[in-house]
């Protein structure tokens, strides 16, 4: 496979990045990990006539941990997530769902930063953040500017980050309470069929907050606030889980591909659902 | 407007220096330009991984590459990690517990062991499966493969420990 011609560029800095961005506008890209851009530029689905390599910038591969928030650089790998032993204590869900995308080589290259500003509705990343409250970081010629992941998606590869700015960090409220990452896939290095990302708070046998989001389902990743607000001040019974399912999937809009009809991805949005409430509550 | 470009890049410890396009795969730089044929092209849709090398340490899928990016970089490719006088203990484990049949993804699965076994120098079964995910094998059903990684695994442990 050969993909169209481009101009490589590997700047050694942020300000080269972005000078690069405003000579070219949007047909310029920045390239952290690689694999989700290569194989569409190798498709010919995407088509990049300047490619801006992101891996001699530095200041993009830290974790910061502190009581209230968690920083992540945008270009932290999948395996870095993984691997990273304050991450594990802080922030577990991190770690269970970067366990579930692609294979390890992938891990190795696919970076935090690459996923949630890719803007696939497959990428696993996007949905996550939003259960999370996180914020990105995105840097242009005017400086820098955090949009809330669950104001940043707009439709399939479409964000609030403008062609000339680069996504540079992931910022996460340090989450409390139980947690589950589930996904439903078809193979080893899949998308989801559907995958669900919920963090629980539990008081006294009842859940005090609970926030719930989905992997996709839709064009974006769908923070469901009904769903989640459907299992508070409950004790999480078969009641509670059903009335967040039913809520669920009034805010989801799957199309049928080769996953399945779109009667078969509700069904399977549901049980993903209900497994990763009930592993989420027997955490929390 | 894409011109050839000057590349270094170290393979098997050895320098190559060279010209080729930026959009070059390094899959094909290696096996085309430098003539180093043992990472496959099996499905060059980062899928299989029959095409596995590691770069800098880590065990990367050569078809999702572009020259471009490799520059400067260190490859360890299948013929760094052994030869027919030399093998490697996953190589020797391999042929002894028939953990491969055509062959095709052998490379690939060697490549990505090493590097397994290096993270972990003793996985369970568990942990074989799912270190080697990335790597499909379509003659052995896989159950062969992991003998011959825990096999490679107790012998390259016990030679540790004999060396300590």
């Amino acid at each position: 496979m050969i993909p169209a011609a481009f101009e490589y560029y590997r700047p050694k800095d942020m300000a080269g990045v972005l000078s690069i961005l405003e000579e070219h506008g949007d047909d310029a890209r920045v390239m952290a990990g690689g694999h989700s851009l290569i194989p569409m530029m190798k498709l010919r689905m995407a088509d990049v006539p300047h490619l801006i390599d992101l891996q001699d910038v530095g200041g993009m591969s830290d974790i910061a941990i502190t009581a209230e928030s968690i920083r992540i650089g945008a270009m932290v790998t999948q395996h870095a997530i993984i691997d990273h032993e304050g991450l594990a204590s802080a922030a577990p869900i991190l770690r269970e769902a970067a366990l579930q995308i692609a294979d390890p080589q992938v891990r190795y290259m696919g970076t935090v930063g690459g996923n949630v500003a890719n803007g696939d509705p497959g990428n696993d990343m996007p949905g996550l953040m939003q259960c999370l409250d996180a914020s990105f970081t995105v840097v242009g010629a005017d400086g820098e500017r955090n949009i809330p992941a669950r104001d940043f998606y707009e439709a399939a590869y479409m964000t609030a980050r403008e062609d000339e700015e680069v996504l540079t960090a992931v910022t996460i409220p340090t989450p409390k309470g139980g947690y589950a990452y589930e996904k439903q896939k078809r193979k080893i290095g899949d998308y989801a069929t559907a995958a669900a990302a919920v963090q629980i708070v539990k008081d006294g046998g009842s859940c005090v907050s609970a926030s719930i989001a989905m992997t996709n389902l839709s064009d974006t990743p769908i923070y469901s606030e009904a769903a989640g607000a459907a299992l508070v001040s409950t004790s999480i019974d078969d009641a509670a889980i059903k009335a967040a399912i039913t809520a669920m999937l009034s805010d989801i809009d799957p199309t049928e591909d080769n996953r399945g009809p779109v009667a078969f991805k509700k069904h399977v949005a549901g049980v993903i659902l209900r497994r990763a409430i009930e592993r989420a509550w027997s955490r929390a | 407007m894409s011109k050839k470009k000057h590349y270094t890049i170290t393979v098997n410890g050895k320098e190559e220096e060279f010209l080729a396009e930026p959009r070059e795969l390094l899959i094909y730089t290696l096996r085309e330009r430098l003539n180093i044929t043992g990472p496959h092209i099996g499905c060059e849709t980062s899928h299989c991984g029959a095409c596995t090398v590691t770069i800098d340490g880590k065990s990367v899928k050569a078809c999702t590459m572009f020259v471009a990016q490799a520059d400067g970089k260190d490859i360890t490719t299948i013929e760094g990690i052994g030869g027919p006088d030399d093998l490697h203990p996953l190589q020797n484990a391999f042929k002894e517990h028939h953990g491969l049949q055509c062959g095709f993804c052998t490379p690939g699965m060697i490549t990505r062991a090493t590097k397994l076994l290096e993270e972990n120098p003793n996985p369970t079964e568990e942990e074989i499966r799912f270190g080697m995910a990335g790597n499909i094998c379509r003659c052995t059903g896989y159950q062969n493969i992991v003998k011959s990684i825990q096999a490679a695994a107790a012998e390259m442990s016990a030679a540790k420990e004999a060396a300590e």
